[in-house]
This record gives structure tokens, C-alpha cells and sequence, in this order.
């Protein structure tokens, strides 16, 4: 299994899960989605070929009302 | 006119001949005829079609948000990135793009330069925008700009190709920093963030309108309309609102107001307003009257 961090909270998946199979999961569309892997930007374009990792922190995030 | 003020208010004026009663406010502007007073607001070279500038935080429902929106007749609205809430079914993007409003992403929150460049770079990368409004504040009790953290995310991020519009203090030597770090704006803060105590400095925005090559827009502090036309009279470019409409008790018709103030402000600025006199001065003409 792969154990990673998403959003701050624990997740476990099938080895060889992609970032975009992850946000899959997350996200009803990934439109308006991005994705930050150990304090780095993955460009969408890169999604499909990106292997998460066991360890690897993942922030997906989206657009929330404010200031 | 010395005269006219001879007695105990003859030392009022610090270092000047005139005491500050008789100055006008605002500072001495020439006439610029590429800006005619419904000339429109451009930033990095595209137009925003409304001098209004909306932030999203703080509406109690989606549709409140909707109808302040249409209401103020903003064309630019700020949102913040945050982790993605599964369990939230509406878009703000999808709202904000079905209004033709384009998507002003902020840093709100960040209180390092890296973790707002991070979180500008989310921004580009969900919102395919290279705008940001980058705020990088120094303690959460009053919301300050940190200075030295936002000119360096500032100059990092105009390297890497954003457009960035800084909230930053009412210093006008901070704000000259900012643009000669190639922000696009300046964006001086009236007052903390959700006071409501409008513009504290009056004086430091007319400063920072003067030197400005950048537009400039008046953010955060906002309290109702009249701060509002203060700022555009004060020769600010736009203003941002977020809380003094979201928080309003009927905030449909306080965007409407606001949209009022920011027009009505901006007229008076072009028109010019008169001097400020110690004493009155008749407008109706005593030659002529009646004797008794």
C-alpha cells in the first residue's frame, strides 16, 4: 500500500496511484483543482504521469470565498 | 487671507505661511486628457470594467454572494485557495465565470514569502490566471502587511511572469517599493482588515496617489459608501471591498451603494473639488440688494 498525507489527513491507495487518480477521488471535476506535492506545484499536465509515493504530503486545493 | 485667520489660530500651520485650514486637501493635479473621467480602470494592460473590486469571504450563502455580485457590478472578484472541501457541491470559479467576473486568487493567510509564492503558484495552476493579490500579513490579531516578505514574494513573483497587485500598508515608500518590484498595483490598506474604520490616513493615500505610476486601489478598512468615495476622491483608481458588503445586514443593497460610491467619488475627483476655506464666501452677489 501507499501511505501519504492528503490535505492533512491520512490515505491509503494501491501502489503506482496517480496524482490524477488521486484527485479523482477528491474531486467531482478537476476544474479549478491544483495540486502541490511535498511543497511543490504538479502541473496538471503532468498529472497522469506522476506517481504518488509512500511518505509524500499532498495538498489539493480549490478556490473558497474570500477577502 | 493671512489676515482672515490673525489671532489664535495665526500658528496653526506647521512650517507653512498657510495654516492647514486653507490648504485643499488633495493634492494639486494636472489636467490629463488620456484620463477623461469615464476613461476605464486598466491593469497590466487590460481593461477591468468596473472601478469596484469585490471580495468574496464572508457572505452567509451562495446566492446572497450572487446577488451582491450582479449588484455592485463588479468585473473582478478576489477568492483564496483552500484545500478542496469534498463535501462542498457549489463552484465559486464556475459563479464567478457564469457572471463574466474574472478571478482575482489571493495569498490570504500567508504570513512567509514562500508560502505565498506556493500558494500564488496553486492559483496559476487551478484558475489559469496569472493574477494574484498577494497578501502577506505579519501577525493574525491585526492583519498587517509584512513589508519585507511581501517585496520579496512581490519581486520572485513578477520574475516569474504573475501579475501581481500587493495589499500593502498606507506607507508610500513601501508602495514605491512595490512598483519599482514591477507590481502591476499598489493596494494600500485604509485601515486592518474587516475594522471597518474606513481610511485612517487620508493624508498617505493622497501621498502614495500622487507618486503612483501603477493604479492604485484602496483595500481593506472599507466601513460603508462614504469610505468608499472618500478613497476615489482621495484620486485611488478602484477600491476593494469585501466584508463592508458581505457583512452589511442587507448586502444586495450595500454592493448597489457601494457601486454608487465609487462612481460618485470618482466624478468628484475629476470635477475637482473646491478649496477648503476658513472663512464663508457668499455665493449670492451683494451688489444689487434691496435698501432699507
Amino acid at each position: 500500500m501507499t501511505v501519504v498525507l492528503v490535505n492533512g489527513a491520512p490515505w491509503d491507495g494501491p501502489p503506482g496511484t496517480t496524482v490524477a487518480a488521486l484527485v479523482a477521488q477528491w474531486c467531482e471535476s478537476p476544474r479549478g483543482i491544483a495540486v502541490a506535492r511535498n511543497g511543490d506545484v504538479v502541473p496538471k499536465s503532468t498529472w497522469e504521469a506522476t506517481q504518488i509515493t509512500s511518505g509524500d504530503q499532498i495538498e489539493i486545493v480549490t478556490a473558497a470565498a474570500g477577502g | 487671507m493671512e489676515r482672515a485667520v490673525a489671532g489664535r489660530n495665526r500658528n496653526r500651520g506647521i512650517g507653512t505661511a498657510v495654516p492647514w485650514e486653507l490648504m485643499d486637501a488633495t493634492p494639486p493635479r494636472t489636467h490629463d486628457p488620456s484620463s477623461p473621467p469615464d476613461a476605464d480602470l486598466v491593469i497590466a494592460g487590460q481593461v477591468i470594467a468596473s472601478r469596484l473590486i469585490l471580495g468574496t469571504g464572508g457572505m452567509t450563502s451562495p446566492q446572497s454572494l450572487r446577488e451582491a455580485l450582479v449588484d455592485s457590478g463588479t468585473a473582478l472578484a478576489t477568492v483564496a485557495v483552500r484545500r478542496v472541501d469534498p463535501t462542498t457541491r457549489h463552484s465559486l470559479v464556475d459563479l464567478l465565470g457564469s457572471l463574466d467576473i474574472q478571478v482575482l486568487p489571493n495569498t490570504a493567510g500567508c504570513f512567509t514569502a514562500s508560502d505565498a509564492i506556493l500558494t500564488a503558484k496553486l492559483a496559476r495552476e487551478a484558475f489559469e490566471t496569472d493574477w494574484v493579490k498577494l497578501e502577506v500579513i505579519g501577525d493574525d490579531r491585526t492583519l498587517l502587511p509584512d513589508i519585507v516578505e511581501l517585496v520579496a514574494a512581490a519581486e520572485e513573483l513578477v520574475d516569474d511572469g504573475f501579475v501581481v497587485l500587493p495589499y500593502c500598508s498606507d506607507d508610500p515608500i513601501a508602495a514605491r517599493r512595490l512598483e519599482q518590484a514591477g507590481c502591476a498595483a499598489v493596494m494600500p490598506l485604509g485601515s486592518p482588515i474587516g475594522s471597518g474604520l474606513g481610511i485612517r490616513n487620508p493624508h498617505n493615500i493622497a501621498l502614495i496617489v500622487e507618486q503612483a505610476g501603477v493604479p492604485v486601489v484602496l483595500d481593506a478598512g472599507i466601513g460603508t459608501a462614504s469610505d468608499a468615495c472618500v478613497a476615489m476622491e482621495l484620486g485611488c483608481d478602484a477600491v476593494l471591498v469585501a466584508s463592508a458588503i458581505t457583512r452589511a445586514h442587507q448586502p444586495r443593497l450595500m454592493a448597489r451603494a457601494m457601486r454608487d460610491a465609487v462612481q460618485a467619488g470618482r466624478a468628484a475627483r475629476e470635477a475637482g473639488r473646491i478649496t477648503r476655506r476658513y472663512h464663508a464666501r457668499a455665493s449670492s452677489p451683494f451688489e444689487g440688494m434691496v435698501e432699507t
